[in-house]
């Protein structure tokens, strides 16, 4: 069966004047589908621009990276929007909602790129707002939600196309302890029960406990873990 | 279609930012549609159908004075039903900043071709008649300079001088004039035409223009075209056009209408393109996470190209609705008011047009580099910001 990512010999490497900074050496990754993985490692590691290669944000140095069997790199920037828009969900660590629109309207965002009528898209946001238990908040602007619940939101926009990835940056970075765990659980459901593969990194160790698999990183390469360094 | 949503969202982000350029777009829409609709009037030429009184002027220059002669072989023409005639006197009423027109007319026919004008007291038109030195004002004049009927008004001539060398002319104000109760745009000081000609120690037996009545209005064009070739041939060759063309040829001698509004139109819509390119430069600065944001849901970057261009647009084309508007609703009361001066003008859809078009052009002007800028974004860059 097809990986739900695999990362080969993946390098990335950034120019910083006359400088070449390597963030990424040679990282070989495989993850299965409905794996909930956790990338750890200090602040530099790569494990930030790593998520982003493997969310179609950024394009390696070298290598290649598959999604379900995809080749992201030999992708053009039109087809790699139209992929993420299709197959992968982001939940950042400052949630990152539009402080314009409602909650409702937020979740609704990737699905102005589809065909659904505004119905079905309301329908579909309902939906996804339903699953992170915010249905009673639709109409309210982020900034008369707390820290947790505009993070559901986003896990909401994250999930409403169903996309099989999620890509995670320290979800819950920017939140207290109680609320963490929420969101963690909420990650757990979705994986578990919704089937969603999700790849998170984080700081907090506690944090990547919830994860079924952990990898460590450090100056760019992957060095030990539970996960399925290849 | 669907994304006009989060287009009017973000153009709404900061209300009072939005509401207040949204002021001065539509505002510079307003000044742009009244005053190429006074411009186009200006350029409509000379109209003169349908109109009952036409002005008669010396076809070279307003300057120039007509013979009195003409009076007779006017009204021999079919169709013309009175004439009267005003005077261009100049003078100054104790100090030049007091400036009013002084026209020397003859009393009856004048009140007679300008029925809309009532007099007060009553007797005011006989006495204007009979009395020499007898003078009627806009009744705005005589508020604003506090006269009172019986008052003895000294004016000194700038270009009249009397027959005995001097130039100081006194007249009496023996009554006011108004027009539905109303003082007139352009107020007028009138004094005897006769009184005028008698005194004069030149530029005796002219007038600066013959003002006619017509019992056929229809008809107005071709006793236009009548009287001018009666004296084509003349020493003293004739222009002849409605009331509102005459206006309009008055004002035109304060320079080129056309090149006037051209250059203030420049100038405010310069200030326009400057004041909101720079707060949708500021609006893009502010946001530039989201956009990125926008692009990782994967909006495409000729979408978001669309999507800040569309703002843009969205700005200039409601902000011109509205100064459009605004004309339709100000431009008939204005036209009204500034009839006496500019001659009346009409805002027309033809002019809306142009604006709407004018404000799509500002409107892609302006969103251009903000727009290329959010399309050059990269995600990963633009997130770190």
């Amino acid at each position: 069966m097809v990986a739900a990512v695999a990362c080969e010999k993946v390098e990335k490497q950034y120019t910083k004047g006359k400088e070449i900074v390597e963030v990424l050496a040679g990282i070989d990754l495989s993850i299965e589908h409905g794996e909930f993985l956790a990338l750890m490692g200090p602040s530099g590691s790569g494990k930030t621009t790593l998520l982003n290669l493997i969310g179609g944000l950024d394009q390696p140095s070298a290598g290649s990276i598959f999604v379900s069997g995809k080749n992201l790199t030999e992708m053009k920037a039109k087809a790699l929007a139209k992929w993420r828009s299709e197959n992968v969900g982001f939940v950042f660590q400052f949630y990152n909602l539009l402080p314009v629109l409602t909650a409702q309207r937020n979740v609704e965002l990737p699905l102005l790129l589809t065909n659904l009528s505004r119905k079905q898209r309301q329908k579909n946001a309902a939906t996804a707002l339903e699953i992170v238990g915010l249905q009673d908040r639709a109409k309210h602007k982020p900034s008369e939600l707390s820290g947790g619940q505009q993070q559901r939101v986003a896990i909401a926009r994250a999930i409403v196309a169903d996309p099989s990835l999620l890509v995670c940056d320290e979800p819950t970075g920017d939140l207290d302890r109680e609320t963490a765990d929420q969101i963690l659980g909420l990650l757990q459901t979705l994986n578990k029960d919704h089937g969603k593969t999700i790849i998170m990194v984080t700081h907090d160790p506690r944090a990547a406990d919830r994860a079924e698999h952990i990898l460590y990183m450090d100056k760019g390469k992957l060095v030990s873990g539970s996960g399925v360094a290849v | 279609m669907k994304l006009f949503g989060l287009v009017w969202a973000n153009l709404f982000r900061k209300p009072t930012r939005t509401i207040l350029t949204l002021l001065s777009v539509a505002i510079a829409f307003l000044l742009f549609i009244l005053l190429r609709s006074i411009s186009a009037a200006f350029d409509s030429g000379l109209d003169v159908s349908a109109t009952e009184r036409l002005v008669v002027v010396a076809k070279y220059s307003q300057i120039d004075r007509l013979p009195f002669s003409q009076k007779q072989q006017i009204l021999s023409i079919e169709g013309v039903d009175g004439i009267t005639h005003t005077t261009w006197f100049g003078g100054i009423y104790q100090e030049p900043k007091n400036f009013f027109a002084k026209f020397p007319v003859d009393p009856l026919s004048y009140f007679d071709l300008h029925p809309e004008l009532t007099l007060v007291p009553s007797n005011a038109l006989q006495r204007f008649s009979q009395e020499r030195t007898a003078a009627v004002v806009d009744i705005g004049l005589a508020e604003e300079y506090g006269w009172s009927i019986g008052d003895v008004i000294p004016i000194i001539s700038d270009i009249y001088l009397r027959n005995d060398g001097s130039r100081a002319w006194e007249f009496e104000l023996v009554g006011t004039f108004s027009e539905n109760g109303e003082s007139q745009n352009f107020p007028l000081f009138l004094f005897h035409y006769e009184y005028f000609n008698e005194s004069v120690a030149f530029g005796r037996d002219q007038v600066s223009n013959w003002q006619l009545r017509l019992n056929q209005p229809d008809r107005a064009d071709e006793i236009a075209q009548l009287v001018d070739a009666l004296f084509e041939n003349s020493p003293d060759p004739t222009k002849t056009a409605s009331e509102d063309e005459f206006n309009r040829q008055f004002a035109r001698q304060l320079g080129d209408m056309g090149f006037i509004t051209t250059m203030i139109m420049s100038a405010v819509f310069f200030t326009i393109v400057l004041l909101t390119g720079n707060t949708m430069a500021q609006a893009l600065r502010e946001r530039i996470p989201e956009l990125a944001v926008l692009k990782t849901l994967g909006f495409t970057d000729q979408t978001i190209f669309l999507v800040v261009l569309g703002e843009a647009v969205l700005l200039c084309v409601v902000g011109a609705l509205l100064g459009i508007a605004g004309g339709f609703v100000i431009g008939p009361g204005l036209s009204a008011g500034l009839s006496g001066v500019f001659g009346s003008f009409e805002v027309v859809p033809v002019t809306a047009l142009e604006a709407l078009v004018c404000s799509l052009v500002i409107g892609v002007v302006i969103g251009l580099a903000p727009a290329i800028s959010a399309q050059r974004l990269t995600i990963v860059d633009a997130l770190r910001s």
